[in-house]
Order: C-alpha cells, then sequence, then structure tokens
C-alpha cells in the first residue's frame, strides 16, 4: 500500500493534479468574476416590468394602513423577525424569518427616497398594468405613475380616458412632443456647451493675450483697442448666441404633463426634465430589446447626470484611454532607452547590478507613493515653473501647476517604466550574439547594428513591456487622485477649440469612477449596477487596450523571428 | 588598448617557437611567381584574462588570393587568430592583444583604424548562418545601407552580383523579398557569404563555415570557395581535414595557442615538417 502510494507519486500525477488545479481556480476566479460584473451589472439596463401592489406591514397602534407601491423589484432576502421588530414593525415572532423585497419606487421628489424594502407578506393586490409610465429624468432619478394629461402652455391639450383602456391618444401626444422637447434640448446643449463654450475659451484667451502684453510692456493703445475689438465681436456673437438660447427655452419649457403617482399623488412634470419615457409592461420582448440598446447606448456615450448616478460614462471612458494612450507614448521611448544603455552600453559591474535591482524594486513602491510624488515634483515643482516661464498671464490661476492629464501620463509612465525596462533588458539579452556579429562583420557600427538589427529584433519584447506596463496604468486609481482625475469633468480633454489636446485638463477615470460612484454617492442603491457595469467597461476597455498591443506584439514577432537559438 | 598592452610587457613571455615566414613563403612558392602577401602576423599574442594566454607568439603571412585554412584540435586557438584579423576579439571583454597585424601595410591595431571600416575590407562568415531577419535582398543590400548607400539601381545590381558569386542567384531570384529565415541552413550560409561579398572586401574569413550544414550544403559552399579565390584572399578554419586538403592552397596546423607549423597544402599533408602536425594529420589525437 505504501508502496503504491511512493509509486504513484513518483509517477508524478499529483503534481499534475496539483497544477492543473491551480489553475483552474484561477479560471474560475477570473469567469466568475466577469460573470458577477457582467450579469450585476448588465442586468441595470433591462427595462424592468413595473408592479403595482398595495403594502400594509402592522405597526404600533394595530392599525391597518395600506399603501400603494409603484416601482420595480430589484432583490430579495431572508430576514429574522426580530430585526424586523426592532425596526419598528411588529411582526409575529413566531415566524423566525420573512422575506423582503428591495423595490425602487422613484419619485424622489414626492417620497424622499427611491428605494425601500417591504416584507412580501404583507403585499397584496399585485399587478402589472399596461399604462403605467417610466419616466427617467434629469433631475429626481426615475418617476413611476400614469398620465393623465398633457398640457402647452398651461392648457391641457390630450387627456386620459380613465374609462378605455385601449385610449392611447394621450400617450401618443405625449411621446411626440417628448420627441420634440430632447431635439431642443440637444440643441440648447450644443449652444451651451459647444458655441458659447467656445466663445468664453475665446474671450478668455483674449484676456489672457492682453495680461500677457501689460507684462511684456507691450500694451501699446493700439493693441489694447484689437484686442477691445476681437472682444466686442465675441460679446455680440454671444449675445446672438444668447437670445437664441432664451427662445429654445421657451419652447423647450412649453409643454407639461400630468401624472398621478402611487397614492393618487399628482405631479406635474415638464417634458424638459424627460430623457426617456417608456411603458415596460407593455413592451414585448423586441421593444424591451431595444430600450435595453438604447439605456446602453446611453451609459457608453453620454455625460454622467445626478452625481454621477444617472446617464453615461463617456468621459470616464474617453479620459481612461487618453491617460493610458499618452502614458504609453511617454513610457516606450523612455523604458526603451533606460534599458538600451543599461544592458548594450553600461560596462556590466557592480553599478549597473545596483541599478538594476533599484529599478526592480521600483516596481514594488505602492503606487500612492508615485502620486505624492508626482504632486510634489511634476505639478508643483515642474508644473509651477512651466507656469511662470510660459504662461504668467494666467497667473495667479495655475495652468499646468495644477494636477492635470499631462502629469497624471507622467506619473503613470514613471510607476509603470520598470516593467519597461526589464522587459526591454530581457529582450536585447535574447538576441544571439551571431547575429550582432554578423551585422558588426559588415563595417556596421555598435549603433547602426542596435538600430538596424538589434533593436527591430528585441521590439517584441519591448511590446510586451508596453503591455504589462498598459495592464497595470490602467487599473491604477489611488495616484491619480493626487495628480489630476476628478469626479466630474466639464469637458473632454480634446475638443475643437486650439490647440485641439488640453493637456493640462483634468479628466475622469473608469476606476475612480468606480470608486465615487460605489462609495462617495449620495444614493447608494441607485449607484451599484452601475459600480458593476462600470467595473466590467473598465475590464473590457483594459483588455481591449492590452489585445490591441498584444496584436501589434505578434505581428511583429512574426516579423523577426528570432533564429533557432 | 595601447595602455594595457604596456601593463602586459613587462609580463615575461612564455616560450615560444619561431616561424620563419620568409621561408615558408620561399617554400611556398611555385618557381614561376612571388606570392603577393595580404596579411602579415607578427608575434601576435592574445589574452583573454591575466591567465588565460590563448595565442602564443604567432608569426605568419597570408598570401593574397589563395586559400588558406587553419586547422588543428578544439580549442587551439585558430579562431580566435582567425577574429583578431576583422577586430572581431574588440567585443570580448578584457580581451589584450599585442603584436602587429598588417593590412596593406598598416597595423590594425593601430589607434587611428576605424574598426568598421576594417571590417569592411576584412569580411568575415561565421559557423553558424546568421542572416537577419529581413528579406532576402535586404540582407544582402544590408552593407552597402550601412555605407549609406541607398539608390535602387545600386542595390538591384550589387544584390544579383553578390548572390550570384555565392552560387545562389538561381534559386532565389523569385523570392527575393521573402524572409532569409526561411532559408535552408545551406542557403542561408550561402546568402551570408553573398552578404559578406556584397561589400566586396578584400579578405574573407571563414569560421567552420560548413561545420553546421549537411554534406550537400557543404560541397557547395566548397565549390564557393574555389571560385571566390579568384577574387579573394581567403582564410577559413575547419575541424575538418579533408576539407582543407580540399580547398586551400596554405595550410596552418596550430597547437595549444602555437603556430605548429605552416605551409603549403601539400607538404602538409604529404610531409610535415613537424612529427606534432603528423601525429594530428594521421589522427593520433586531435
Amino acid at each position: 500500500m505504501n508502496l503504491n502510494l511512493k509509486k504513484w507519486y513518483s509517477t508524478g500525477t499529483p503534481w499534475i493534479w496539483l497544477t492543473a488545479g491551480a489553475v483552474a481556480i484561477s479560471i474560475v476566479m477570473v469567469l466568475g468574476l466577469l460573470v458577477l460584473l457582467t450579469v450585476r451589472g448588465m442586468n441595470h439596463f433591462w427595462p424592468k416590468d413595473v408592479m403595482q401592489a398595495h403594502y400594509a406591514p402592522p405597526n404600533a397602534q394595530q392599525e391597518i394602513t395600506i399603501t400603494q407601491v409603484i416601482g420595480e423589484f430589484v432583490e430579495s432576502e431572508n430576514i429574522i423577525a426580530q430585526q424586523i421588530i426592532s425596526s419598528g414593525i411588529p411582526v409575529d415572532e413566531s415566524q423566525p424569518e420573512y422575506r423582503r423585497e428591495l423595490l425602487k419606487l422613484g419619485n424622489r421628489d414626492l417620497t424622499g427616497a427611491d428605494f425601500s424594502w417591504v416584507l412580501t407578506d404583507f403585499i397584496s393586490d399585485v399587478e402589472y398594468p399596461a399604462n403605467l409610465v417610466v419616466l427617467e429624468r434629469r433631475e429626481w432619478g426615475n418617476f413611476y405613475g400614469y398620465l393623465q394629461s398633457v398640457s402647452e402652455a398651461g392648457t391641457v391639450v390630450a387627456e386620459v380616458n380613465i374609462d378605455e383602456v385601449q385610449d392611447d391618444s394621450a400617450w401618443d401626444e405625449f411621446t411626440a412632443r417628448l420627441e420634440r422637447a430632447l431635439a431642443l434640448h440637444d440643441e440648447i446643449y450644443k449652444i451651451e456647451n459647444q458655441d458659447i463654450g467656445e466663445i468664453n475659451y475665446r474671450v478668455e484667451r483674449l484676456r489672457l493675450q492682453q495680461r500677457r502684453l501689460e507684462l511684456d510692456g507691450r500694451a501699446t493703445a493700439d493693441a489694447l483697442a484689437d484686442i477691445a475689438a476681437q472682444r466686442q465681436d465675441l460679446e455680440t456673437e454671444y449675445e446672438v448666441l444668447q437670445v437664441s438660447l432664451i427662445d429654445l427655452y421657451e419652447q423647450v419649457n412649453r409643454d407639461t404633463a400630468t401624472f398621478i403617482a402611487a397614492n393618487a399623488q399628482e405631479k406635474v412634470i415638464e417634458l424638459a426634465d424627460v430623457v426617456r419615457a417608456y411603458r415596460p409592461n407593455q413592451m414585448g420582448l423586441g421593444a424591451k430589446l431595444l430600450g435595453y440598446g438604447a439605456k446602453l447606448g446611453e451609459f457608453l456615450t453620454d455625460e454622467p447626470r445626478e452625481a454621477n448616478t444617472e446617464g453615461g460614462i463617456f468621459p470616464a471612458i474617453f479620459g481612461t484611454v487618453m491617460m493610458v494612450m499618452l502614458m504609453s507614448v511617454f513610457v516606450t521611448p523612455f523604458g526603451v532607452i533606460a534599458a538600451v544603455y543599461l544592458r548594450e552600453y553600461a560596462r556590466q559591474g557592480f553599478v549597473t547590478r545596483a541599478i538594476r535591482i533599484a529599478v526592480n524594486n521600483l516596481a514594488g513602491v505602492p503606487s500612492i507613493v508615485y502620486g505624492v510624488f508626482g504632486l510634489g515634483f511634476f505639478i508643483y515643482i515642474l508644473g509651477g515653473q512651466i507656469d511662470q516661464l510660459f504662461y504668467p498671464e494666467a497667473l495667479p490661476a495655475p495652468t499646468f501647476g495644477t494636477p492635470g492629464l499631462l502629469w497624471a501620463s507622467i506619473t503613470l509612465a514613471l510607476l509603470t517604466v520598470p516593467v519597461v525596462i526589464v522587459a526591454t533588458e530581457e529582450g536585447l539579452a535574447r538576441i544571439p550574439r551571431s547575429v550582432r556579429e554578423g551585422s558588426l562583420a559588415l563595417g556596421a557600427t555598435k549603433f547602426e547594428t542596435l538600430w538596424r538589427v538589434v533593436l527591430p529584433m528585441a521590439s517584441p519584447a519591448m511590446m510586451t513591456g508596453l503591455i504589462l506596463a498598459v495592464a497595470r496604468a490602467a487599473g491604477e486609481v489611488a495616484p491619480l487622485m493626487l495628480v489630476g482625475v476628478v469626479k466630474l469633468a466639464p469637458s473632454l480633454p480634446v475638443d475643437g477649440n486650439y490647440p485641439y489636446l488640453h493637456l493640462e485638463q483634468k479628466f475622469m477615470h473608469l476606476g475612480f469612477h468606480i470608486y465615487d460612484v460605489g462609495f462617495q454617492s449620495p444614493n447608494i442603491e441607485a449607484a451599484r449596477p452601475l459600480v458593476f457595469a462600470t467595473a466590467l467597461l473598465l475590464v473590457i476597455v483594459i483588455a481591449l487596450l492590452n489585445l490591441s498591443a498584444v496584436a501589434l506584439r505578434n505581428h511583429l514577432r512574426e516579423k523577426y523571428k528570432s533564429l533557432d537559438v | 588598448m595601447n595602455e594595457r598592452n604596456n601593463k602586459l610587457e613587462v609580463e615575461e613571455k612564455p616560450a615560444m617557437r619561431k616561424i620563419d615566414v620568409s621561408s615558408v613563403l620561399r617554400q611556398a612558392s611555385t618557381p614561376e611567381d612571388e606570392m603577393a602577401s595580404c596579411l602579415e602576423v607578427e608575434n601576435l599574442n592574445l589574452f583573454y584574462s591575466r591567465t588565460k594566454q590563448a595565442l602564443i607568439d604567432i608569426s605568419l603571412t597570408i598570401p593574397k588570393q589563395c586559400v588558406t585554412a587553419f586547422i588543428g584540435p578544439s580549442g587551439c586557438g585558430k579562431s580566435s587568430l582567425l577574429r583578431c584579423f576583422n577586430r572581431m576579439n574588440d567585443l570580448v571583454d578584457d580581451c589584450v592583444i599585442e603584436g602587429k597585424i598588417i593590412l596593406d601595410g598598416l597595423d590594425i591595431y593601430e589607434k587611428s583604424i576605424d574598426v568598421a571600416d576594417l571590417r569592411r575590407r576584412v569580411g568575415m562568415v561565421f559557423q553558424k548562418p546568421n542572416p537577419f531577419p529581413k528579406s532576402i535582398y535586404e540582407n544582402v543590400a544590408y552593407g552597402l545601407r550601412i555605407q549609406g548607400i541607398n539608390s535602387k539601381r545600386v542595390l538591384d545590381e550589387v544584390v544579383e552580383r553578390s548572390l550570384r558569386s555565392a552560387a545562389l542567384w538561381d534559386e532565389v531570384k523569385d523570392r527575393l523579398h521573402d524572409s532569409a529565415l526561411g532559408m535552408s541552413g545551406g542557403q542561408q550560409q550561402r546568402l551570408v557569404i553573398a552578404r559578406t561579398i556584397a561589400v566586396e572586401p578584400e579578405v574573407l574569413l571563414l569560421d567552420e563555415p560548413a561545420s553546421a550544414l549537411d554534406p550537400i550544403s557543404t560541397l557547395k559552399i566548397e565549390e564557393l570557395i574555389n571560385d571566390l579565390k579568384e577574387d579573394y584572399t581567403i582564410v577559413i578554419v575547419t575541424h575538418n581535414m579533408q576539407q582543407a586538403a580540399r580547398v586551400s592552397d596554405f595550410t596552418a596546423f596550430m597547437y595549444m595557442g602555437n603556430m605548429v607549423e605552416f605551409n603549403t597544402t601539400d607538404t602538409i599533408f604529404t610531409n610535415p615538417a613537424e612529427k606534432q602536425t603528423e601525429d594530428y594529420i594521421t589522427g593520433r589525437y586531435g
């Protein structure tokens, strides 16, 4: 028996099981994480049916008060009776456990809270009325209720006939007018954010230009008059826009609709406040899929609303990708050049070994330390100097002396440069000596050999370094909080205003967005699905960035396939 | 380099065996011609470290437009000597060389010598084929591009001529722009030879060029060496004595860092002056 066990051990079978088990556990964990993120995150965008029910929990006075609840089912769980009692609901203690459901009731402006736990046992008359309407609003979150009437400038233009269930004329009127309001809103958005934004930007540049002239002592009357004239032009332009804005606002505020919420509360809602309206209980699968696609599209391409708990996260996606790309631009040449010196030119000895150890250790420094360093050195010292030298007209408002995209990218480049150095060095070490000698023997100098043969052959290794750097940088949050990431950036770092790429601007980041939405949000229940969705998106963005780098590396590998060494 | 030489000069030199170059040449020369010399080695010592001397006082003259073979057992210093001719040993850390190697009247270890230029004049082919991971065309054009020649007309012409000289043109003319790494080992080695002669060196150093190849490729390389000696001075290191006998005009037998005997190939293989040479050739050791 003992012998058999020993024999079994010596065959290596347990070793195979052990190694395979480790791989299996890793795969299960990764897949589990992805499945969790996908299920919890992607569920959020599905237009769920909205239920209407009566809820009558027992209360201390032994009276029965029935309230009407209208909302979406979110989740359910078991809870022990004692806990319910201590929260003020005197349930029967003989039943040890109760089931409770979390409902999204919306209507935060009416009730104060848009999520509520209800005990399943005390819910009755659950139904899913076909004409229940869900409104997604720009403020106050979702609204659930019944459409009663649509008004134009205070006059009712369409009314729902309570007796006739199949009468959709009021709803049709409502959706038509909503579409108009949305189109107007887009126009307003364009004027406010692009046209007026551009004018503001130009006015600011004029102000800086004037200040610059004054600082240089070149503020002649002519120059000042010229600037004043330009400013005058911009102001005229601005006034034209202002007039059309006022007009647009009047138009968009024309229509209102009256809704009846739970417990017969009447609510007048301006159409200008509505982002989307639908009646989930009468939507078929196709319509729901369309609604799902629309909401997912909004999530991916729109700006956030309501303290980031609603709307999209496009600025965060953009900021993350932009920062990683800038970081790659900084880190690759820097790391490669350092590695080339260390491996090819520096005399191998104690000093190079010490430097190598230092570089490796640098990769283990906590990232927040890099953040502090970036803030102290890059932003305050370097940025401060740059401001004094090149942007004195804007002072005391800092231009580069404040956290921003450039400094965040450089800080992360510093954080990831050891990875690139190590990978490139290994790549250089693997280039066979014979190929170098072949080049030298043809009369090439060491530099020519490096440039024409060795570096191209080592390029896959550099890409490997870059892949690792991207993976690390894209997932990094802590240092970014110090050097440039903000909860809400007013504009993207790339826009139509010269010089188009604004490296000094602050930006949004998916990783920080997760932290902010998940842990800094006043409305946690509403934000939670977004945390999952954002996390999933971050994983996807990192995977895409990595995959493109991997594809590039494989292409290079194929091209510079190493000799059979 | 000079500094290090001075340091070492005070050390006592090991026992040496002097080879009378002129006498060898006199013996070697066929009655009708006075052979011109190409490379002259004078009292060459090579140290890989303070204690490890790889070449001991080597002196010999390599005649022009002939094939000279270095034979000897492994580790005898054949390759080290060969690599001295284009200063490949410069790449080895702590390698110290004293003595002279004269190419066209100039000591190649002189300070003023441009090493890259020297290597262009003294081309080298290595034991294992080492094509660059580029196309066949770019491999051959590499040396010229290094010199700044980028004219397509010139490159096309040189590539074709070099590949023809290396007896490779017919095999690859339709796939010049394919990767060189897709060729067979023998083709790769001929490509490396083509690449080397593309820059028109005066001397061609071959470091066991056929040892990694199959017999047919070896035969092709040997034929190629025969063709090339019309235009180039060839120095070949080989393990294979039959190969040395087949391709070379002169043969040097080396042993333990010493140049034991240098003479015409016929003499070395039929009537060696030294007992050691005879023993090696007859297979008694090595």
